[in-house]
């Protein structure tokens, strides 16, 4: 299994931290894993993407030209990626912002409405949870366990919470593929 | 040991502080930002001492203070940063006295770019500032090697007493990988009784300079360290192979280029190429020996240096090659990285035009 | 027999290099002295600079390091905050400290780094031989301002006591000469206090004292003295500069 992953959206939208989340479940489940961000001189707006990669094998190269998967989140990330998808890859679009459909018939396309899930838990900032739980169920590349057991890791005390939020939207994400 | 998600850079101040590195003094520049950011933090935790500089060159001048008084010391920076180091480097090495120093390079000249770069390899491995001298310099390609690495280098430098560079890129400062905090062998470190950290009780003072104003002097200390650095030539160059006894293409390559070869290496082999991979760790002392013996077999037909740079690590190939064999390049520069797929194909291209 | 003098044991039993009637060797004497008197010789940490005590290190007892111009005060920076227990002190010339290392000094100030620094003003570069300082005076002549220093060229001479003096973390700054045996007596009381206040650690300490360089200003050493005493002591005023209160 090798997955070379492209992430892509405005600043703000959880682009980087889908790409943490994905390696951090990847080193949990043994795997070998990278993430390069794209870093420039804007701390907030502006475009953002990062590169993943997961393997089983020790990772070579950390950055590729053809993703196996893309993950955009806006329509400038479907449009600046879309042609470099390796046939047979996968397209998901964030459909709650993007109205346009994938125009490459040789690849896989997923459409998730991730604002609009979010804003149906009533919580905007889950939108990339609910991205992640789409890529999963879709690739089957990491164990959704696995993301709940980060989840508690992380949230803990007050925020423990959030633990259930969050596991919801990764479930709503991995019901779009079932449509 | 169980591995650990790391940034590049925070984990490169992590292995400072567990080589006992107890003084950090850097001065803000993309794409390093998180080395000074992280020692804030730490070093106050473990009783050491972290200041924002007002410049690179007070930067430097601090871990010189720090280092002429016996403590270890490190800075950090990036291209245009290292630079203005580069006159506390000089004295650093004039001084003889130990620090490490981090280049997280990115592209130039002048402000040039934040992207990721290996075009300062000619100031790394040449000494970089005014004088006959030279700093180690440990190039490392992944997290891990920078996480191992800077812990050695803190030894390298109080055994040599002179500075050590960590030259890295933009890449792999800014990136995260999983690794492992395994023990560093520590090596034999000789006691620093020529620290000018206060007599107490010492027959006679001590007196740190790089000025030596009588030539003659000022000769015999150049020989000691000509001597100095042929030993190190000797005992701390360092490299790493694949594939590269019997092959047909010798791609050479360090730091992030390097794994990027790796995987052209691997692609090439995949379509029944014979490619090898010849990798320096230190790229001063440089590897000339054995990249020339291995530029030597029947079976290479031409070696093809990558880098992130217009053809600097080149020189170096090309002075151990001795033209025995083709010598080709292939460099992306500016902040553009190279791709698994163009270094492939290079490697196809220079095969079928030398065969 | 009575001892009716006695060089410091802050010094070494050397030759000073300095040129007739230069004022190094007497702030040498004055450095030393002071540290002896504290107790400190064995665990000072001097830091000289580039220019005409580049060699300082060659006469001092205490152990020295030699900074690169003008990094004097970045290198005591790290020394001090490494050996918070020991007299760390910077002794620089007026180009090392006012001219190539003016962020150097001022950013020590601003950060009320708990050292003692002792400029040497004598207003002209002596080591290189005799070029225009930024502490020269107007009209005074030197070997790249051949016309004498013109305002509208080279601007006003800098104050540096005052300058620093407006920090938060400069706790004592005072200007000093040692032209005549009163002033000479005053800048001992006023490095001894620099040097007593650093170690009670209240903060930045800076005495600055007005020097002769007879040869770089094409004077004898008595009309250097008497030079000093009209003419920079008249753009410099002396005395103390800042005393923070309560210490």
């Amino acid at each position: 299994m090798k997955k070379q992953i492209t992430i892509s959206g405005f600043g703000g939208q959880g682009v980087m931290s889908i790409g943490k989340s994905l390696v951090e479940a990847a080193v949990a489940e043994g795997l070998h894993a990278t993430w390069v961000p794209s870093y420039g001189p804007e701390m907030r707006g502006g475009t953002a993407n990062c590169e993943v990669v997961l393997s089983e094998e020790p990772v070579g190269s950390p950055v590729f030209t053809y993703p196996t998967e893309l993950i955009a989140m806006n329509l400038p990330s479907l449009h600046k990626f879309e042609p470099n998808v390796t046939p047979g890859g996968i397209i998901f679009v964030n459909s709650s912002i993007i109205s346009e459909k994938v125009k490459r018939t040789d690849v896989k396309a997923v459409y998730v409405p991730c604002d609009t899930i979010a804003d149906e838990l009533g919580n905007k900032k889950v939108a990339n949870m609910v991205m992640l739980g789409a890529y999963i169920a879709a690739t089957g590349a990491l164990k959704q366990e696995t993301i709940r057991q980060m989840l508690i890791h992380m949230f803990t005390g007050p925020k423990a919470k959030l633990v259930d939020l969050n596991m919801q939207a990764l479930e709503r994400g991995a019901a779009c593929l079932e449509g | 040991m169980a591995k650990e998600l790391w940034k590049g850079n925070e984990a490169i101040a992590e292995a400072a502080v567990r080589a006992g590195c107890k003084c950090f003094f850097g001065y803000p520049i993309t794409p390093q930002n998180e080395i000074p950011e992280y020692m804030s933090m730490r070093l106050p935790q473990v009783g050491g001492v972290f200041v924002q500089s007002e410049s690179e060159l007070a930067a430097i001048n601090m871990v010189y203070g720090a280092s002429a008084s016996g403590v270890r010391a490190m800075t950090s920076s990036s291209s245009p940063g290292v630079s203005l180091k580069q006159e506390g480097i000089s004295a650093l090495s004039s001084g003889e006295l130990p620090a490490v120093v981090v280049n997280v390079m990115r592209g130039g000249p002048g402000l040039g770019t934040i992207q990721p770069s290996q075009c300062d390899y000619f100031q790394a491995t040449r000494g970089g500032g005014n004088g006959d001298y030279r700093t180690i310099v440990l190039a490392p390609c992944n997290i891990q090697e920078a996480v191992d690495m800077t812990q050695e280098a803190f030894d390298l430098a109080d055994i040599y007493r002179m500075p050590v560079m960590i030259l890295a890129d933009g890449m792999i400062g800014q990136m995260m990988e999983p690794i492992e905090w395994h023990p560093i062998p520590k090596r034999e470190v000789p006691p620093k009784d020529w620290a000018a950290s206060g007599r107490r009780g010492r027959a006679h003072s001590n007196f740190i300079t790089s000025l030596r104003i009588d030539a003659p002097d000022c000769e015999r200390f150049n020989r000691a360290l000509e001597q100095k650095y042929k030993t190190i030539a000797e005992k701390e160059t360092r490299w790493e192979e694949k594939d590269a006894e019997g092959c047909e293409i010798l791609i050479t390559a360090y730091g992030t280029p390097s794994r990027i070869a790796l995987s052209a290496v691997e692609e090439l082999e995949a379509k029944g190429v014979k490619a090898g991979l010849f990798r320096p760790q230190t790229v001063w002392p440089f590897p000339s020996a054995r990249l020339a013996e291995l530029a030597a077999q029947p079976s290479v037909m031409a070696v093809l240096v990558v880098e992130m740079s217009l053809g600097q690590m080149l020189e170096d190939v090309q002075l151990a090659v001795q033209g025995v064999k083709p010598v080709r390049f292939h460099g992306r520069v500016g902040g553009m990285v190279p791709s698994v797929e163009d270094i492939a194909e290079q490697a196809g291209m220079i095969l079928r035009e030398v065969r | 027999m009575t001892t009716v003098y006695r060089k410091s044991a802050g010094l070494q039993d050397r030759e000073l290099h300095y040129c007739p009637g230069c004022s190094h060797g007497i702030i040498h004497k004055l450095v030393a002295e002071c540290m002896e008197e504290l107790g400190v010789i064995d665990t000072a940490i001097l830091v000289c600079p580039v220019g005409c005590s580049v060699f300082a290190g060659n006469y001092f007892a205490c152990d020295t390091i030699e900074a690169i111009h003008g990094r004097a005060p970045a290198v005591a920076t790290a020394i001090k905050r490494t050996h918070q227990d020991q007299l760390v002190v910077t002794y620089q010339g007026d180009g090392d400290l006012a001219s190539i290392g003016a962020a150097e000094i001022v950013h020590a100030a601003m950060r009320g780094e708990k050292f003692t620094t002792v400029f040497i003003n004598n207003a002209i570069y002596g080591m290189t031989g005799g070029q225009m300082a930024p502490t020269t005076l107007l009209g005074q002549h030197a070997t790249t301002a051949p016309q004498g220093r013109q305002k509208e060229l080279h601007g006003s001479p800098i104050r540096m006591a005052e300058m620093l003096s407006t920090l938060d973390g400069l706790a004592y700054a005072e200007r000093v000469c040692v032209a005549d045996i009163p002033h000479l007596n005053k800048a001992k009381k006023a490095i001894k206090k620099a040097f007593e206040l650093q170690l009670s650690g209240v903060g930045f300490t800076f005495v600055e004292v007005l020097s002769a360089c007879p040869t770089n200003w094409g004077m004898t050493p008595l009309e250097a003295n008497k030079w000093l005493l009209e003419n920079m002591a008249a753009y410099y005023p002396l005395g103390v500069i800042k005393e923070v209160q309560g210490t």
